[in-house]
């Protein structure tokens, strides 16, 4: 990948394939997706289910699925539970619904959610190499924080102060927004240290020495930081990607934390600019962050988040969505563009972003019983039409899947 | 009791299969030794115990590589995986093994951990376990935010009130909330589904659990202490206690203990299970499995391992000694094991004096090398012998209620307990002492205990 800093707009016969991932969650982003007939309200905490789901995602050769996750029952209010009981609640934790997926599926990438604010970055460092092991190097994560004081009480060890979307600008939520940010931005340092902690060639098996290891080939990793400190190395072998991918979701925000966090941290950043004059805004801040950081040469893929109603018809497609609101009782908005029409509609919109410095998008299906087929059997053979995108997988792994290279072991004396 | 034991029905047998672990026991070097991190091999093992009809598959844990001498112990297997991530995998390609994982109540908090436990039953279709561990130093703890160190007596404190509180959080849905009705647009009967409040010494938390009830409502609970506290602390709430007792006498004595103690928490004999882990040597004859073992032994304890060995109880570096000569003539450092770190085997030693004086008694009368000392006083392999001995010698066993059943832990990965499912295993079923199907699909019905909704489980009071 050519220098991140500086993102020419390529013109239409030489740019790149766009990359697509799909956001999994509950029966779908919209809150009465599972008021329709094709969704599976019953079967939400069933195998069977995510199974189905992304054997769908890999028929439809998309890079990476996403499985959203929280630390507290799911709510449609800004920082508190809600109470409602029209809407899907509960949830199952994403990094094993993405290992039971794992032996199931061959190519595609396998990408859960992890909350940073609240779990040990050992044991997530530890899992998401276990699922690199299972996948055979589809993993991921999406590092995620929380401000929730309902969250917080689940833990007991620590509290948040209480604000409203009012106050995301005072002094007080600045600090706790980039507090909670800094520390998410050291939690995947240990992780991504402790990835590293074993070389590949640790294991040896010496049968004349008697040693199984070379023990001079694992490395304490002594990280200190503010809110902890992790000593190392990780009990678990480097897993086979070297680095599994890091990915986040990161809005604008008046302290440039969010984005500070994807450029200093991220092999993914998913952005949610609502048209291309924003989205060359959000690139160009995100990369100017990647300068600050030291990481201009690094590559580092944005892509654009967008809720997806798809329809051959797009008279259809508003017409669900506004089904679908009626059944909510409101007009369901969100961080993200909401995009209503045909699939080929979505790919003029697609490669328009993409002249804007997007390499792909993650999109959410706004009914997964639905939408994902759209996606898989709409979208992608339009996208294949016009060469922007893959016609098979490519590659073995993850990273490979988005071109990137296999990292060295930054704790590996390089031996020329 | 005069009944004799030929009058009693013939108890069934449950079986499980421990994956090789982190210590000496697992053979590495020999050259059908295959990886111990790969998934290929965990499918292996967990595909070869289904086959077998075997109740369960058992993963240990260690959250800090072991060092001695202040290095990272390099002669036995180093490394393994995040346990949940692997035993949910496993479910991907059983259908009915049980999955049971080990997992610290000191290095963990309870939210995370029963939502884990609760989404491993959900993605098994009811096939979970927790075996539940405490540990305490602060060299674990270094690998945590939370960090060490939890003073010695505050273990089982904190374990008891992090399994009370977990049930509590796996209780605080009953089973019946999702009702998902399009047509009322009513998926929540309940909205204060899942809610609960733990206020305790360890723990003061509350609010709202985010994952439903599943199948097996909790995960079936696995202890392995052996002190008396430990052997309460199973007796009042574990399902299964994982014992080290492979000799019958032994065996016996554990046996009525534990179950002499349920009638207190008003539990049937049959409501906690007693398995101890046993390693196994097969050949053709039993001449033949007695040279495979003494072979077995020599690749278990190398000469670099004897000496390691012995250093748990010198607690010195010992590494000038030659492993081919006689027992070091200075004597143990007395105190807190300081030379063998995230080991907990070394507290066995209680009496290093002591022990090195008997070892050096036994060596000389016997005129035995360290190394040979070391193989003769390790433990041995619990059963020995043609595939007729080992069934007929594991079933006197169970029937003499020494055990219920047994961890069968494999010296090799991933095939090491191929023979044993394609020898021993027949030959209970021909007895009629072990399943030759699955009755069940839950992880309850194959160890025949109860659901916790059937029992006493105690019902949330609506407010």
């Amino acid at each position: 990948m050519s220098s991140s800093s500086s993102p020419l707009p390529p013109s239409a016969f030489t740019s790149a394939p766009l990359h697509l991932a799909v956001a999994l969650d509950g029966a779908g982003w919209h809150p009465a997706a599972w008021r329709e007939p094709v969704a599976r309200p019953r079967e939400l905490f069933t195998a069977g289910y995510w199974a189905d789901l992304v054997a769908e995602a890999e028929r439809g050769l998309l890079d990476f699925v996403t499985i959203e996750d929280s630390l507290g029952l799911q709510s449609s209010h800004f920082l508190e539970p809600d109470g409602r009981t029209d809407q899907v609640r509960g949830r199952l934790d994403a990094v094993l619904i993405a290992a039971r997926v794992a032996p199931l599926t061959r190519h595609i990438g396998l990408v859960p959610t992890v909350v940073a604010t609240h779990t040990e970055p050992f044991h997530i460092s530890k899992a998401i190499a276990t699922l690199d092991y299972v996948s055979t190097g589809r993993a991921g994560l999406r590092v995620q924080v929380t401000a929730r004081p309902n969250e917080a009480v689940h833990f007991g060890r620590r509290t948040f102060l209480r604000f409203d979307p009012g106050d995301l600008d005072s002094p007080a939520v600045r600090e706790l927004t980039t507090d909670l940010l800094d520390e998410a931005a050291d939690y995947v340092e240990v992780v991504r240290r402790l990835w590293d902690s074993w070389e590949d060639d640790a294991e040896i098996r010496d049968v004349a020495t008697g040693r199984f290891i070379d023990r001079d080939k694992l490395h304490h990793i002594d990280f200190e930081g503010r809110h902890f400190s992790v000593k190392g190395p990780s009990i678990t072998p480097r897993p086979p990607q070297g680095q599994p991918l890091v990915s986040a979701l990161a809005h604008e925000h008046a302290t440039g934390a969010p984005f500070r966090l994807v450029a200093r941290s991220a092999d993914v950043g998913y952005v949610t600019p609502h048209d291309t004059e924003r989205a060359r805004a959000v690139v160009a801040a995100v990369r100017s962050e990647q300068d600050a950081a030291g990481r201009a040469d690094e590559p580092l893929h944005l892509f654009g988040d967008l809720v997806v109603f798809l329809d051959d018809d797009p008279t259809a497609a508003e017409a669900r969505r506004e089904r679908l609101d009626a059944l909510a009782g409101y007009a369901y908005t969100g961080d993200a563009r909401i995009f209503t029409g045909t699939p080929t509609q979505l790919a003029d919109l697609l490669l328009e972003l993409q002249q804007a410095g997007l390499s792909g998008f993650r999109l959410r299906p706004a009914v997964l019983g639905h939408d994902l087929r759209a996606i898989t059997r709409g979208l992608v053979p339009e996208l294949q039409r016009r060469r922007a995108f893959r016609s098979s997988y490519e590659a073995d792994t993850l990273r490979g899947l988005l071109g990137l290279a296999r990292p060295a072991n930054r704790y590996a004396v390089a031996t020329a | 009791m005069s009944t004799s034991s030929t009058d009693k029905p013939l108890k069934q047998i449950h079986l499980a299969a421990h994956f090789p672990g982190v210590n000496n026991t697992t053979v590495w070097s020999a050259p059908e030794a295959g990886s111990h991190i790969e998934f290929s091999s965990f499918a292996h093992l967990a595909r070869t115990a289904e086959r077998a009809k075997f109740d369960f598959l058992f993963l240990a844990e260690g959250l800090r590589l072991r060092e001695q001498g202040g290095k990272i112990y390099d002669l036995d297997v180093v490394g393994r995986p995040d346990t949940f991530t692997v035993l949910t995998a496993l479910a991907a390609v059983t259908e009915h093994l049980g999955l049971t994982g080990t997992i610290n109540s000191t290095f963990n908090e309870p939210y995370e951990v029963a939502r884990q436990f609760a989404s491993l039953d959900h993605l098994s279709g009811g096939r979970a376990a927790w075996n539940v561990v405490t540990s305490w130093d602060a060299f674990t703890g270094e690998n945590f935010r939370r960090g060490g160190f939890l003073p010695q007596e505050e273990r089982y404190s904190r374990a008891k009130e992090f399994l009370a509180t977990a049930h509590e959080l796996f209780d605080s849905w009953r089973g019946d909330e999702i009702i998902a009705d399009r047509a009322t647009g009513t998926f929540l009967r309940d909205a204060e589904a899942g809610a609960f409040a733990h206020q305790g010494e360890q723990f003061d938390i509350s609010g709202q659990f985010n994952v439903p009830r599943s199948p097996q409502g909790r995960p079936v609970i696995f202890q392995a202490g052996d002190s008396d506290e430990g052997r309460e602390f199973a007796a009042a709430g574990a399902d299964a206690i994982f014992s080290r007792y492979s000799r019958i006498e032994e065996g016996q004595a554990f046996y009525q203990d534990v179950k002499a103690r349920l009638a207190r928490y008003g539990r049937r004999r049959d409501q906690l299970l007693i398995l101890p882990a046993a390693t196994f040597v097969l050949g053709d004859t039993d001449a033949e499995a007695r040279e495979i073992a003494h072979e077995v032994r020599r690749q278990q304890v190398s000469g670099a391992t004897a000496i390691k060995y012995l250093e748990h109880v010198w607690n010195r570096d010992l590494s000038a000694y030659d492993p081919d000569g006689p027992l070091p003539d200075v004597d143990p450092v007395p105190g807190e094991n300081t030379i063998a770190l995230g080991r907990a085997s070394v507290r066995q030693f209680r009496d290093p004096l002591a022990v090195a004086e008997e070892w050096r008694e036994r060596a000389e009368a016997k005129n035995l090398s360290i190394r040979e000392l070391v193989i003769e006083t390790t433990s041995r392999q619990s059963f020995i012998g043609s595939p007729a001995t080992v069934a007929e010698t594991l079933n006197e066993f169970v029937q003499a209620d020494a055990s219920d059943g047994f961890i069968l832990v494999p010296h090799l990965t991933p095939g090491g307990l191929d023979a044993f499912a394609d020898t021993v295993v027949p030959l209970l079923q021909e007895r009629g002492v072990f399943r030759t199907e699955y009755e069940g699909t839950t992880l309850r019905d194959h160890l025949g205990l109860d659901h916790p909704d059937t029992g006493t489980r105690v019902r949330r009071v609506a407010s």
